[in-house]
C-alpha cells in the first residue's frame, strides 16, 4: 500500500513516497536513493544496515518505514563538515586501514560515532562491545578497533596494552 | 511482508480494542516481531505501535514503594534510568540483549512476552519477585512474571490482553541481585544458560531470602526451590554458594541440542549459580557499608 511521509533525515526534511511494508532501510535506499547503508542479513544481527535514530545506533533492517517519520535519522551519508567526531573516524579508518571490502564499514562508522559522542575516551573493551552489533568478515576487526582508539585521540593496542 | 495496517494508539484502551482483532500483534522494539513478519514466521494483519503509550514507556515510583516501569521502554533506556539502578540484575541482563542497536529498541515486554526459555530479562525478574500488570477491555490484573510461561514461546496472556507494565517490590538496601550467563561468543548470542539470583541478608549477616531463576535449562525459566530452601537462614560462605549451586544444577531440567549439550548446561547452572549468589552478597554488603 502506497503512503506518504515527512522523514528528517542527515538533517533534512524530505517528503517521500514509500511502500507501508518498507522497512527503514527500504526506505534509505530504495525511496530516497541513499545507498550507503547496507543490506547484510536482514533480520538485525549482522549491523551492516546500522543507522543513529535520535543518535542512537538500530539495525534499519528491522525498524518500519512508517515508525521513522518524526525521529531525527542519521546515516552515513551525513556531512563530516558539520560532524568533527564522523570526519575523525572516516579519517582513522582510511590511515590505519580499518576497510576492505567496505560493507561492514558504514555501520562499524556509525556505531564508532554514537560512542565516541558520549564516551570521549573509550577503553578497548568499551569500543569491542560497542561494535559488537557490527560484524566483519574481511579485517579481523584488530585495525577497526585501532581506528576508532585514534579517533578519540588515543595511542592504543588492541592486543595488550 | 506482507500487507498490514499500522495504528499507533495514544491510549491503553485504544490499544487493547486493537489488539481484540483477529490478526493484531503488538509492536514495542520490532526486534522479534519483526524479524518474524519479514521471515514469514508469523503473518500479521495489523499492528499496534505501543511506543506513543506514557503508561508503557516510563518509569515511576508508585505511593507503596514499588517501582513500575513501562513493557515498551527499551532496554538502553531502562538499563540508564535512576530509578533501575537499585535492580543490578535488571540493569545487567538489559546490557547484555543482543548489541547495541537491539538495545535501543527491544523492550524488556517484548523479550518476556516472546517466552524464548533463553531471554535475558526473564531471570532477573523472577529474581527480583517482579509482577507483570497486564490491562484488557475487561479491567486490570497483576500476575507474578514467574506466573506467565507454559512452554518455549507461549504465556498466558490471551489475546485480547496487553501486558503493559513491570512492578519491582521497593529498592531494599539489605538485598542485592545478580544476573550471569554462558554465551559460547562474547557477545551477540544466546544465553546456553542463565542464572538470576537476588539475596536478602539480615542484619546478623545470616542469609534472610533467597531466589534463584534458571533459564536455557528447562521448557520455561526455573526457580530453584530446594537450592533457596538450602540458603535460608544460613551464613553466607563459599561452600554455602557451592552447595547451593550443586542443588540448582540438579534442578535445571537442560536438554542437549546444537548449542550445548545437557550434561554441560547442568555444570554451568553449577558455576553461575556459584559466581551470582557470591556476587549478590558482595554487593548486599557494599550497600550495607554505604546506607
Amino acid at each position: 500500500m502506497k503512503a506518504i511521509d515527512r522523514f528528517s533525515v542527515n538533517g533534512d526534511h524530505v517528503e517521500v513516497a514509500f511502500d507501508t511494508r518498507d522497512t527503514l532501510l527500504d526506505l534509505l535506499r530504495d525511496r530516497i536513493g541513499l545507498t550507503g547503508t547496507k543490506e547484510g542479513c536482514g533480520n538485525g544481527n549482522c549491523g551492516a544496515c546500522t543507522v543513529l535514530i535520535d543518535g542512537a545506533p538500530v539495525n534499519a533492517c528491522i525498524v518500519l518505514a512508517r515508525e521513522s517519520a518524526g525521529p531525527s535519522i542519521t546515516t552515513i551519508e551525513m556531512s563530516p563538515e558539520t560532524d568533527p567526531v564522523l570526519r575523525r573516524v572516516q579519517q582513522a579508518m582510511v590511515a590505519h586501514g580499518g576497510a576492505q571490502c567496505g560493507f561492514c564499514t558504514p555501520g562499524v562508522i556509525l556505531s564508532a560515532v554514537a560512542l565516541l559522542r558520549r564516551n570521549h575516551s573509550p577503553s578497548i573493551d568499551e569500543i569491542q562491545h560497542a561494535i559488537a552489533g557490527n560484524i566483519c568478515r574481511c579485517t579481523g576487526y584488530t585495525k577497526i578497533l585501532t581506528a576508532i582508539a585514534a579517533a578519540a585521540g588515543m595511542e592504543a593496542h588492541p592486543n595488550g596494552e | 511482508m506482507n500487507e498490514f495496517d499500522y495504528h499507533a494508539p495514544t491510549s491503553v484502551e485504544q490499544a487493547v480494542e486493537l489488539l481484540s482483532l483477529d490478526g493484531t500483534r503488538p509492536l514495542a522494539g520490532g526486534t522479534d516481531l519483526i524479524v518474524q513478519m519479514r521471515e514469514r514466521r508469523r503473518v500479521v494483519k495489523r499492528i499496534v505501535d505501543l511506543k506513543h503509550l506514557p503508561t508503557l514507556t516510563t518509569v515511576t515510583a508508585a505511593n507503596d514503594g514499588w517501582v513500575e516501569f513501562g513493557a515498551a521502554l527499551n532496554a538502553t533506556a531502562l538499563s540508564f534510568h535512576t530509578q533501575l539502578s537499585p535492580y543490578s540484575s535488571i540493569v545487567e541482563a538489559s546490557r547484555m540483549i543482543g548489541s547495541h542497536q537491539i538495545q535501543n529498541r527491544a523492550s524488556i515486554g517484548g523479550n518476556v512476552c516472546n517466552a524464548s526459555p533463553s531471554a535475558d530479562a526473564i531471570p532477573p525478574l523472577i529474581a527480583l519477585g517482579a509482577d507483570a500488570v497486564i490491562v484488557s477491555a475487561a479491567g486490570m490484573r497483576v500476575e507474578p512474571v514467574e506466573a506467565l510461561f507454559l512452554g518455549p514461546g507461549k504465556i498466558t496472556l490471551r489475546r485480547q490482553e496487553l501486558l503493559v507494565s513491570f512492578r519491582l517490590p521497593p529498592p531494599d538496601p539489605d538485598s542485592a541481585s545478580t544476573y550471569l550467563r554462558f554465551t559460547p561468543r562474547r557477545e551477540m548470542d544466546i544465553a546456553v544458560a542463565g542464572v538470576g539470583a537476588m539475596l536478602q541478608l539480615a542484619s546478623d549477616g545470616k542469609i534472610k531470602n533467597a531466589r534463584l531463576a534458571l533459564s536455557a535449562v528447562g521448557p520455561t525459566p526455573l526457580r530453584a526451590p530446594i537450592a533457596e530452601a538450602r540458603l535460608r537462614g544460613e551464613v553466607p560462605s563459599t561452600d554455602l554458594w557451592a552447595e547451593a549451586a550443586r542443588l540448582a544444577a540438579r534442578e535445571a531440567q537442560p536438554i542437549s541440542d546444537t548449542r550445548a549439550t545437557a550434561e554441560y548446561r547442568r555444570e554451568l547452572v553449577k558455576t553461575l549459580t556459584a559466581r551470582a549468589l557470591a556476587s549478590c552478597c558482595t554487593r548486599s554488603l557494599a550497600r550495607q557499608e554505604h546506607a
